[in-house]
């Protein structure tokens, strides 16, 4: 099924009845080249790329639930790539540039919004740390603007300019940043790797791998029977200490959960995706109307997929501090997602001790944004058995040999990244 | 959530802070690189029941160990952590 506007035309006439399913929902086969486990944007990314980019068709997404039913559908849509560090720099703008030309490629509409992202600074100190990383960015070719505080006033009017405690002075903005509809993408690269003979397996969970004598991994079991695989990666960020447990590996992660929010439907007000750089808040606003707003984890090691009270509290003061306007705004839901937090606040995407299978973890709370990025470089690393120039970095032995990846410097305490 | 301090009671969670996993415990003076490797940086991060560090800062800041499950954040233990606390709790 290819998309098109005569295709939306044709359906339109027959009054969108004859919409054909857009990806096959498939049933397990004997044994596939490469078992992805997780099918989330992160693994249905890799199977794509995996088919379209290193020609390897013969690839399963092995799913638990539905796909799209954990992380992929609990964010908060943001996309960009303004990142501080070598190793982090580089991987986030590839992951940009591919969001760029992500529905031509998957021939999906994913709602890819560049409406621009600010950080808004608040003190002296703030600003330099912010124009340092913007020129960073600049130097490695991605756009970056420092604004002044008269240029944010014209973008953005309506925030508490004289908020005494924390004034805004200014913001670091990346134009090209934005938003994408996160079903959409899950979707789109269901879409694409299903039409390039990928299977796509729910209902579908991994109780252990099967390993020789050698100890490599030649198959998983799950709940719908033994499956072979060449290779398998994980891609399951969230629980991946759990599923790496069952091949006897300790991870350096910890789960915990990330509360988000959408308050009820208003009329246009913020133009950009805005993070207040005084807390822990940053907001967009959904087409539908809804404010899409978040802040810090709970801190606390948790599976639930639900958060708590102080948290909610503390995100809301951070709203409330940045543009006051929105006290008579109604909360309408709110959800939790549990993150793969990592011991530097960086992702891994490696090899493991295990032969046969692949890591890809350890995504904090940024891993949206670094769906189709992620899914080429584990692809790569899953197809040539080395890693992607642009995640060389993100290796699961740089806690040992302390080549750590550490935007916030904050140290081996995952709730503080 | 709400944690039942053995000192000050049942008080609200924006009252404690979290430290984490209290089964790894500090490798002594001349470990092995591993055995320092793997206190700082591996978990095991369980699904399930687990034993935990939180500091009572809104109230008695007291350390406690709390035994907490991951998966529905019940909590069915709460004691002084080892030191002053459990010395002070025991008399």
């Amino acid at each position: 099924m290819k998309y098109s506007i005569f295709s939306l035309a044709r359906a339109a006439f027959s009054g969108h009845k004859n919409w054909q399913r857009t990806w096959r929902d498939a049933s397990p086969k004997d044994r596939y080249d490469v078992v992805i486990i997780g099918g989330g944007g992160h693994g249905l990314a890799t199977a794509w790329f995996l088919a379209s980019e290193y020609g390897i068709r013969n690839v399963a997404v092995l799913e638990k639930g539905w796909i799209g039913s954990g992380n992929a559908g609990r964010n908060t849509t943001i996309i960009r790539s303004n990142y501080g560090l070598p190793g982090n720099t580089g991987f986030y703008e590839l992951s940009m540039k591919l969001w760029e030309r992500m529905e031509q490629d998957l021939n999906y509409n994913a709602m890819v919004s560049q409406r621009g992202v600010v950080n808004l600074y608040h003190s002296d100190a703030q600003r330099d740390a912010y124009a340092r990383r913007g020129n960073t960015m600049r130097i490695n070719g991605i756009d970056a603007e420092l604004l002044d505080l008269a240029a944010v006033r014209k973008m953005m009017p309506f925030l508490n300019f004289d908020n005494a405690r924390f004034p805004v002075q200014g913001g670091l903005l990346q134009r090209r940043g934005g938003t994408a509809r996160h079903d959409a993408v899950v979707w789109g690269y269901a879409h694409a790797a299903s039409a390039l003979g990928v299977d796509i397996i729910q209902n579908c969970e991994v109780t252990g791998f099967v390993r020789d004598a050698n100890g490599k991994v030649t198959g998983v079991e799950t709940s719908r029977g033994r499956i072979g695989a060449g290779k398998v990666g994980m891609a399951v960020a969230g629980s991946s200490s759990r599923v790496a447990a069952m091949a006897g590996l300790r991870l350096p992660i910890e789960s915990h959960v990330l509360q988000a929010f959408v308050s009820e439907a208003i009329k246009p007000l913020i133009p950009n995706v805005m993070t207040f750089g005084a807390g822990h808040f940053y907001v967009s606003q959904s087409d539908k109307g809804g404010l899409v707003f978040g802040g810090d984890i709970d801190g606390y090691n948790s599976y639930a997929q639900r958060g708590n009270m102080p948290v909610m509290e503390d995100v809301c003061e951070g709203g409330m501090a940045l543009m006051p306007m929105i006290g008579r705004v109604r909360l309408l839901r709110q959800w939790g997602g549990i993150m793969d937090m990592s011991m530097d606040g960086s992702p891994i995407i490696d090899k493991t001790p295990v032969d046969g299978l692949y890591l890809n973890a350890g995504w904090c709370y940024g891993g949206f944004k670094a769906t189709p990025g992620s899914g080429l470089v584990f692809a790569h690393l899953l197809a040539r058995d080395e890693s992607h120039a642009e995640a060389a970095r993100f290796r699961l032995d740089r806690f040992r040999t302390g080549a750590m990846i550490d935007e916030k410097g904050q140290g081996a305490q995952p709730n503080l990244h | 959530m709400r944690i039942v301090c053995p000192f000050c009671g049942e008080r609200e969670l924006g009252e404690f802070t979290y430290l984490g996993d209290a089964k790894p415990v500090r490798p002594a003076a001349g470990a092995s690189e591993d055995e320092v490797f793997d206190y700082v940086y591996l978990r095991d991060n369980v699904a399930g029941d687990t034993s935990e560090y939180w500091y009572h800062g809104g109230g008695c800041r007291a350390w406690l160990k709390v035994t907490r499950n991951t998966l529905t954040h019940e909590i069915s233990a709460v004691e002084p952590a080892a030191g002053v606390g459990a010395r002070q709790a025991a008399r």
